[in-house]
């Protein structure tokens, strides 16, 4: 394996690691603050990038398909929270589980019916349609290196509003101890809307960046929403440091692994027999990180909850 | 408030046994009647639905241990049912047709695994176990995804009926419903004798009041461990079923969406009734029959309806049974 | 001096910057009630907690007849004989009276792995069961669902199943916690009638119960023993009055 390839791999990684992250920073947020399992996050991202193909296509602009896209995942994120979400926040996990599983098979169902069943693309924006070259010989997209960067900015920007706004001190106290915020006289019902919003919107962010990446289709935000799910186990519940180092983690160890153990098979075993077990193995690899992490600290690597 | 105190050893609180076992007679006798109705109209359509039916009726008795009586959110049940169908269809490939075999294989691989997975998911309660059982099932359904040599995310056909002691029992349909009925009724009969031992007993109070019965001397622990292994190797041997009904086996048997749909089947139902997930997965069968032969696109329907039984109707339909009964 | 049962050396427990626990010594003596007294927030419930094993003490050790069991789990405990009652009333709601106490007894008769035969018909764990329940006087109720009793009824149930368990001694956390005095009265004599059969551990604000049963009364303020010994002893402990008794002897009736 040579290490240019390795390197593609890498920045393969980061690129996952932070659509993973945008996507587990709301959700992890939203199960932090208000205890609510949201099966139907993943969807938000789905409609993000169904989002950009349609606005990108009615506008010809990337930028305005991007910001236009935005507030509208925000207001389709709020509407949901106001027609089912927020009648869930007291009821069991077993009601929410439920009860958003319904808005999952709504949804792919009704994205089926506006655009079609088959897998939708985004052209690449023209001002990013072209290559680095990282090392001689090297070259890899322009869009994709803008990809991660923007999942970087926006880590910061979020680590900057947790840390450093008043807003980021309720939401961080909330995340640690929902009943002394609403004791304080915080209005904890807009706390959570605020959360929920914020969620859904970089749910929708992710969903915008990786159309030009991945291909839009009903129910993509499933899948991703289960690997999401192994970042909070991973990173802790309600932090969003925790996600944030779980999301590229989880990133690199599942592009990686899925390179690395079929050629790591092959030192010890004949080729054909490694070409089939290593994918098999490759795609538990993230499954076996969380069953070890828990095995390791049960609340995750950077839990928020206070144990009492 | 009942003020008069019932009679010792009284039964515990739920309907009349006596109500609960004419109402499961009932639908089992109408299952039995469907192989002999079915050759006057719906021919082989309306057998095949009853097997799925019945299929998918063992597998939401077994969750409902883990989920109504053990108060176990597991949202990643499927993935027994893909393990057994997967155990059936890999051991026929490989040229090993003797039910005799492939069930220990079967029922083994399940156990295995659950003994691994509940011993890590055990470790955390509530939303994390919903989010780690979901995330195991769904690397079960990506291993067996990648599997290229078993048909990777196409699925693998089953070229040939397994044999039952050298007999050819399984290879006629009136063979595999009469096999499927059966488990269904031993199913059902075992899940119940289960609940109301010892075990199933602890069990059950593990759910209401973990720290409480931990103190009187329970490792609750290992009782949910032992009830996640029965739950998982009665949901692979409905897989076995369902690879030798079906003749193929796919992935998509272990996606989370059949998990979830199984979760639907119990709630529906009602959660921890001595008939609920019987009547909620059979209901389910035949309403996703029903809408999907309206319209192609039934999840318009059916998505909302789950947010409003989430919503409102919680008791299912073994709790409106009840109230037909009236109270106790 | 008869035999310690139960002893605990330099307990500490503390929650982040609270110290909780802060160095506590402890006995418990063979047919003896030990009473604990102390104000609210003095750490009494985490001390009991601490002792049957739902919270683990950052250092110290509790050794329970001869054998160390810090680091055993609750129901290790348990089985070791370490019954207890909570303050905060815990049963099984949805079982009914005689099921939540024939549960406790189960755990005393052979293996609970037992899959088939119908738990609810075991006449030997009902007739424990029953046995149990006369004795707190709830044999009357017990065919009721337990979530249907009265408070003073589920204090009641607390102890019968914490008796059914067999265990080798009582953890008794507030027993008369919510209760009328008729209730509390009543219980009085409950408890002086258990003490002949297990040395008993006493968490309880109601003075009149803790002064008529107890032999020893120890002391707890802010997490540390401040005082320790007979009854007639503590009653003129300066420091235990001045930190407990005399403000809770004002309020009293």
């Amino acid at each position: 394996m040579s290490t240019t390839l390795i390197l593609i791999q890498v920045l393969n990684g980061l690129q996952l690691g932070v659509i993973l992250f945008l996507i587990a920073a709301g959700l992890t947020l939203v199960f932090g603050v208000m205890g609510f399992i949201n099966l139907a996050h993943g969807v938000q991202y789905m409609l993000g990038a169904y989002l950009a193909v349609w606005l990108y296509g009615a506008t010809g602009s990337f930028i305005a398909a991007f910001l236009l896209a935005l507030p509208l995942a925000l207001v389709l994120g709020l509407v949901l929270e106001f027609l089912v979400f927020r009648h869930l926040y007291a009821r069991d996990h077993l009601s929410q589980v439920l009860a958003t599983f319904g808005v999952i098979l709504f949804l792919n169902q009704l994205v089926e019916v506006i655009f079609g069943p088959a897998a939708l693309t985004v052209e690449v924006p023209q001002f990013l349609d072209w290559s680095f070259e990282l090392v001689p010989g090297l070259l890899y997209p322009a869009y994709r290196v803008a990809l991660i960067v923007a999942g970087l900015l926006v880590a910061a920007a979020l680590w900057y509003v947790i840390t450093r706004t008043r807003v980021g001190m309720l939401i961080r106290a909330g995340a640690t101890n929902p009943e002394m915020v609403s004791a304080l006289g915080v209005n904890v019902r807009q706390l959570f809307l605020v959360v929920f919003g914020f969620g859904a919107m970089l749910a929708g962010l992710a969903g915008v960046l990786a159309a030009p990446v991945f291909s839009v289709e009903p129910g993509m935000g499933d899948d991703l929403l289960i690997v999401a799910f192994v970042v909070i186990i991973i990173g802790g519940a309600g932090s969003i440091r925790g996600a944030f180092v779980a999301a590229l983690l989880v990133g690199l160890v599942d592009t990686l692994g899925r390179t690395l153990v079929t050629d790591g098979l092959r030192l010890a075993m004949d080729a054909s027999a490694a070409n089939q077990i290593g994918p098999a193995i490759a795609s538990m690899l993230i499954y076996v990180l969380m069953a070890l992490v828990l095995f390791w600290r049960p609340e995750g690597l950077f839990a928020a909850k206070v144990t009492r | 408030m009942s003020d008069e105190a019932q009679p010792l050893g009284a039964a515990p609180a739920g309907p009349r046994p006596a109500f609960g076992l004419i109402v499961a007679v009932a639908i089992f006798a109408a299952l039995a009647l469907v192989p002999l109705v079915s050759g006057v109209w719906g021919g082989g359509w309306l057998t095949s639905l009853a097997i799925r039916a019945m299929i998918f009726a063992i597998v939401a008795i077994s969750l409902d241990l883990l989920l109504g009586h053990g108060g176990l959110v597991s949202f990643g049940h499927s993935a027994f049912v893909a393990i057994g169908a997967y155990a059936t269809g890999i051991m026929i490939t490989e040229g090993v047709y003797e039910m005799a075999l492939i069930l220990p294989v079967a029922i083994g691989a399940a156990a295995l695994f659950a003994v691994a997975i509940g011993a890590v998911a055990m470790r955390t309660s509530g939303v994390s176990f919903i989010m780690i059982t979901l995330a195991f099932g769904q690397m079960v359904y990506f291993a067996l995804g990648s599997l290229a040599q078993y048909g990777a995310d196409d699925g693998l056909t089953l070229w040939s009926a397994p044999d039952v002691f050298g007999t050819s029992w399984l290879a006629s349909e009136t063979g595999v419903y009469v096999t499927v009925l059966g488990v269904l009724v031993a199913t059902w009969a075992l899940v119940h004798a289960v609940v109301g031992s010892r075990f199933g007993r602890v069990l059950r109070a593990a759910r209401q009041n973990p720290t409480r019965v931990a103190a009187m001397g329970y490792s609750v622990t290992r009782y949910r461990l032992v009830a996640y292994v029965i739950a998982g190797v009665i949901a692979a041997l409905a897989g076995v079923l369902w690879a030798v009904h079906a003749e193929f086996v796919s992935p998509s048997l272990g996606s989370w969406q059949r998990s979830g749909d199984l979760i639907v089947m119990v709630v529906l139902g009602g959660m921890a009734t001595r008939n609920g997930a019987l009547i909620g997965a059979l209901f389910f069968v035949l309403i996703e029959e029903a809408l999907s032969s309206i319209t192609h696109d039934w999840r318009l329907i059916f998505g909302p309806m789950l947010v409003l039984i989430a919503l409102f109707a919680r008791g299912g339909l073994a709790g409106l049974l009840d109230r037909v009964q009236g109270p106790r | 001096m008869s035999e310690v049962v139960l002893q605990l050396e330099g307990l500490r427990k503390a929650f982040g910057a609270l110290v909780v626990t802060d160095g506590v010594d402890l006995d418990l003596r063979r047919s003896e009630c030990h009473a604990l007294i102390g104000p609210n927030g003095a750490g009494k419930s985490t001390l009991i907690h601490q002792i049957s094993g739902l919270l683990s003490p950052d250092a110290g050790r509790i050794a329970f007849e001869g054998r160390d069991v810090t680091h055993l789990s609750q129901a290790e405990r348990a089985v070791a004989g370490l019954g207890r009652s909570f303050q905060i009333t815990s049963i099984l709601p949805e079982f009914t009276v005689l099921e939540n106490v024939a549960l406790a007894a189960q755990m005393r008769d052979g293996s609970s792995f037992r899959f088939f035969r119908p738990a609810a018909r075991e006449e030997r764990l009902n007739a424990r069961a029953m046995e149990a329940l006369g004795i707190v006087g709830l044999g009357p109720r017990a065919g009721l669902v337990a979530s249907h009793l009265s408070h003073g009824e589920k204090r009641l149930l607390e102890l019968a199943i914490a008796v059914a368990g067999e265990p080798h001694v009582l953890l008794l956390d507030e027993p008369m916690a919510g209760m009328g005095r008729a209730e509390s009265a009543t219980l009085t004599e409950t408890l002086r009638a258990l003490k002949a059969r297990y040395p008993i551990l006493l968490i309880e604000h109601d003075m009149e119960a803790v002064f008529s049963l107890a032999d020893r009364v120890s002391v707890l303020v802010a997490g540390a023993i401040v005082a320790s010994g007979t009854p007639d002893e503590v009653r003129v402990d300066a420091r235990a009055r001045a930190a407990y008794l005399g403000e809770d002897h004002v309020a009293a009736p």
